[in-house]
């Protein structure tokens, strides 16, 4: 097996002084899109931001394609190649679609083409204020802005969260057009959507990894989804 | 009708010292969460290199008032970038150390002044024209009130035109609204917080040198008593809001002249009721956001 883009050990991690993230073990592999599932607060989103920096790492190690990225700052982390949508996508409010975009872009060639066909939609709306916009459209300008530079890796974190039905279809189609270019570590509710996109899966409870393996042998287990994500497979959580 | 034109323009000239220290105050904290209350002191050094520069070329003439405006502004870039650099960046995020480091800050400046200038103040000389008066529907107003509210227009002008056409500018505004989401698109913020630590110590050094004229002296205790109200406009207009830190200090200045006039010299009174309204009603002031 060729080496992860990502690779994390050990990973422990706080907010103030409560341990929010215990023990997580995970790797992504070239090509693929893993799922980190779990029950709400199960430390899904510490876990991605853990990884970034953007909560105080306690312990473990971090590693981007074979190079330990656990000891930079976050900027230096993301300039290294990892790109970050964030859960409730964050895009600026009082800056302008295009603002929103120009702000993400770091490399000298940022991939505006595949940008502007995945999203034509926020491409049309350019000068508009992204807090104007639904949270639909707010999710694609979040995801535009990692796919705008050559990432290795992006981790993206619960894109489907409080979208309508057919909008969670597009962010899915969007996502899935995107694992084309760059491996992702996905935190996703929608079981559904997991389902769809992943080829890996861990399963994260109590801060902890307490499953990781094939997505597709993980889903045809019924019990141990129900198990471990307290919903039943088909289901939505 | 005189008594009301003078009273408006001379709280115009007053709001245009207060907006020149609230801007960079309301853009530190806007974007770093600082509340820097050693930003009279940049105010104060600066007036007194103007006031140097100005007596070393001749101060009644433009040009020297022109280079004391420029090396009043760099002098408070400088500290202030300074002032981030050594001190305020190792206190991020802590913030009863870093109002315990300004406040310090403040009082050793001012020590230090007096310890350099004196404690008497400098009255200070400019261009003849500055002392002289205009006539505007019968109120006889001191031209360097003029100057004041001229200077002021144009450093607003230029801090919105870095904010909106710059790189810098564009990290500035979208770190005001979500400063650990800048961290995360791969900038580091740090390198804006330097700047902006330097556009308001700027605003503040030419601040210094017009407010030695509108005073007629600099001394060590110039900046601090600019400092009070500067925090109230920043209060009111809105922490973080530049448009709210313009729009606060002509409101403050001019109110605080009126009330000053026509309710017995009870102008500072008069704003700190303002301010107590202002949180009361609308406690992230006028043109501030929700938290």
């Amino acid at each position: 097996m060729s080496t992860p883009v990502l690779s994390v050990r050990g990973l422990a991690a706080s907010i103030g002084h409560q341990p929010v993230v215990e023990h997580v073990d995970l790797e992504v592999q070239p090509g693929s899109v893993t799922a980190i599932l779990g029950r709400n607060g199960a430390g899904k989103t510490s876990t991605i931001k853990g990884i970034l920096g953007l909560i105080a790492r306690t312990a473990g190690e971090v590693e981007l394609a074979g190079e330990r990225i656990d000891g930079l700052a976050t900027h230096r982390i993301v300039q290294r190649g990892v790109g970050y949508v964030p859960e409730d996508r964050e895009v600026f409010a009082s800056l302008t679609v295009a603002e929103n975009l120009r702000l993400a872009e770091r490399d000298a060639s940022p991939r505006r083409e595949l940008v502007a066909e995945l999203f034509p939609d926020i491409i049309a709306r350019q000068a508009q204020r992204a807090g104007t916009l639904s949270g639909g459209q707010q999710q694609m300008v979040s995801l535009a802005r990692a796919l705008l530079n050559e990432n290795r890796i992006l981790l993206i974190d619960e894109p489907t969260k409080g979208l309508a039905p057919k909008l969670v279809t597009e962010v899915a189609e969007a996502l899935a057009r995107a694992a084309e270019v760059v491996p992702i570590l996905l935190v996703e509710q929608n079981l559904q959507v997991a389902k769809h996109l992943a080829q890996s899966v861990v399963v994260i409870a109590g801060g902890r990894s307490v499953h990781a393996g094939p997505a597709s042998e993980f889903f045809a287990d019924e019990d141990r989804v129900e198990r471990l994500l307290g919903v039943h497979g088909e289901a939505h959580a | 009708m005189s008594t009301v034109v003078l009273l408006l323009v001379t709280g115009l000239g007053l709001g245009a010292l207060y907006f020149l220290v609230a801007s960079g105050l309301s853009l530190i904290y806007g974007l770093m969460g600082v509340l820097n209350f050693a930003h009279g002191s940049f105010l104060t050094f600066a007036a007194f290199l103007g006031w140097e520069t100005a007596r070393a070329l001749g101060a009644d003439t433009w040009g020297a008032l022109g280079v004391a405006l420029l090396v009043g502004a760099a002098a408070g870039a400088i500290v202030a970038a300074g002032t981030e650099l050594l001190l305020i960046r190792r206190l991020y995020e802590r913030h009863i150390e870093q109002v315990l480091v300004t406040v310090g800050l403040a009082l050793a400046s001012v020590a230090l002044f007096d310890g350099i200038w004196g404690t008497d103040p400098q009255f200070i000389r400019g261009p003849a024209w500055l002392a002289e008066t205009t006539e505007i529907l019968g109120a006889r107003i001191p031209n360097n009130r003029f100057l004041l509210i001229a200077v002021a227009v144009v450093v607003l002008l230029l801090i919105v035109l870095f904010l909106r056409f710059t790189r810098y500018g564009l990290i500035i505004r979208a770190g005001v609204e979500n400063r650990s989401m800048v961290t995360a698109l791969g900038i580091d913020v740090r390198r804006a917080f330097t700047v902006v630590f330097a556009i308001g110590g700027a605003a503040a050094g030419i601040g210094g040198v017009l407010a030695s004229h509108y005073f007629g002296y600099v001394s060590p205790q110039l900046g601090g008593s600019l400092l009070i109200f500067a925090f109230i406009v920043t209060v009111i207009g809105g922490l973080g809001s530049l448009p709210g830190a313009a729009v606060a200090s002509v409101v403050v200045a001019v109110l605080q002249q009126f009330a000053n006039f026509y309710l017995g010299g009870t102008g500072d009174l008069v704003v700190v009721l303002l301010l107590a309204v202002v949180l009361l009603v609308r406690p992230r002031g006028l043109f501030g956001r929700a938290a």
